[in-house]
């Protein structure tokens, strides 16, 4: 078991405004492990992946509440959770394939190919008419430089 | 988030600019879509050299442009991708649609 060294939590509504609010949010969370620039924007790039995720398939562009919550870990870790009290993903698998999606159009169906491409992990758990959740973690390298 | 359009001759040049993902990509897209419409371009140019942040939504935007480009069968070319944009851009195969450079990373 790991020790939390620090966490956060909080809730919003899935307003599509909300998607850069979430990204940014965690992302400063984030930079109290000192991540390099790319670390710092494969993390809001997953977080924007999972928000968006909710507002569009979760709640189909109605509102409900999206739930953020981020740990940091005593191994220079980052655990993210997004969940959602959403209409659940029927095939979890499949949700997962690079270029499925149940929208078309303007959407690439990318999400989670982003996500497990930019994060260490990504555990989904879903439960149709339930809710989804997405636990993804980052392990944040540590810089050591005789420049400081 | 902002699209700025540059014609000149038969070349469509669209500056994108800010965060672009799913809240700011359908203004965007309407911009570029009614100068592709109005101009019939043979060359589309996104340039993203003004973009902070992209995620996949990005990648809708440009795919769906490059699906109605290919009713004219004009060109597509992504100028400008920083490391992080050209990595969500390489992520998706985007290079097999369109031809996609880098910024200047100096800039």
């Amino acid at each position: 078991m790991k020790m939390i060294k620090n966490s956060f939590n909080m809730s919003l509504m899935s307003r599509s405004s909300n998607e850069s609010f979430a990204r940014a949010t965690v992302a400063a969370f984030a930079t109290q492990l000192d991540p390099t620039i790319e670390e710092i924007s494969d993390i809001k790039t997953a977080v924007s992946e999972a928000v968006t995720n909710c507002i569009v398939h979760a709640y189909d562009n109605t509102l409900g509440k999206i739930y953020i919550s981020a740990e940091i870990l005593d191994n220079n870790t980052i655990k993210i959770k997004i969940r959602d009290k959403g209409k659940g993903i029927e095939n979890v698998e499949k949700a997962m394939e690079p270029l499925f999606t149940t929208v078309g159009g303007e959407r690439a169906g990318l999400g989670f190919a982003v996500m497990m491409s930019f994060m260490d992990s990504v555990k989904v758990r879903s439960a149709l008419g339930k809710g989804t959740s997405i636990i993804m973690t980052k392990k944040i390298s540590r810089r050591y430089s005789v420049n400081g | 988030m902002s699209a700025e359009i540059n014609v000149t001759g038969e070349v469509v040049t669209a500056y994108l600019s800010g965060e672009l993902d799913h809240h700011t990509a359908k203004q965007m897209r309407e911009t570029i879509d009614s100068a592709v419409e109005l101009n019939m371009p043979s060359l589309l140019v996104l340039d993203f050299s003004r973009v902070s942040f992209m995620d996949s939504s990005g990648i809708g935007l440009v795919m769906g442009r490059y699906r109605n480009l290919q009713k004219t069968g004009a060109a597509l070319h992504i100028s400008g991708t920083s490391p992080n944009i050209y990595k969500v851009m390489k992520l998706a195969g985007i290079e097999r649609l369109a031809k996609l450079e880098r910024g200047n990373e100096n800039d």
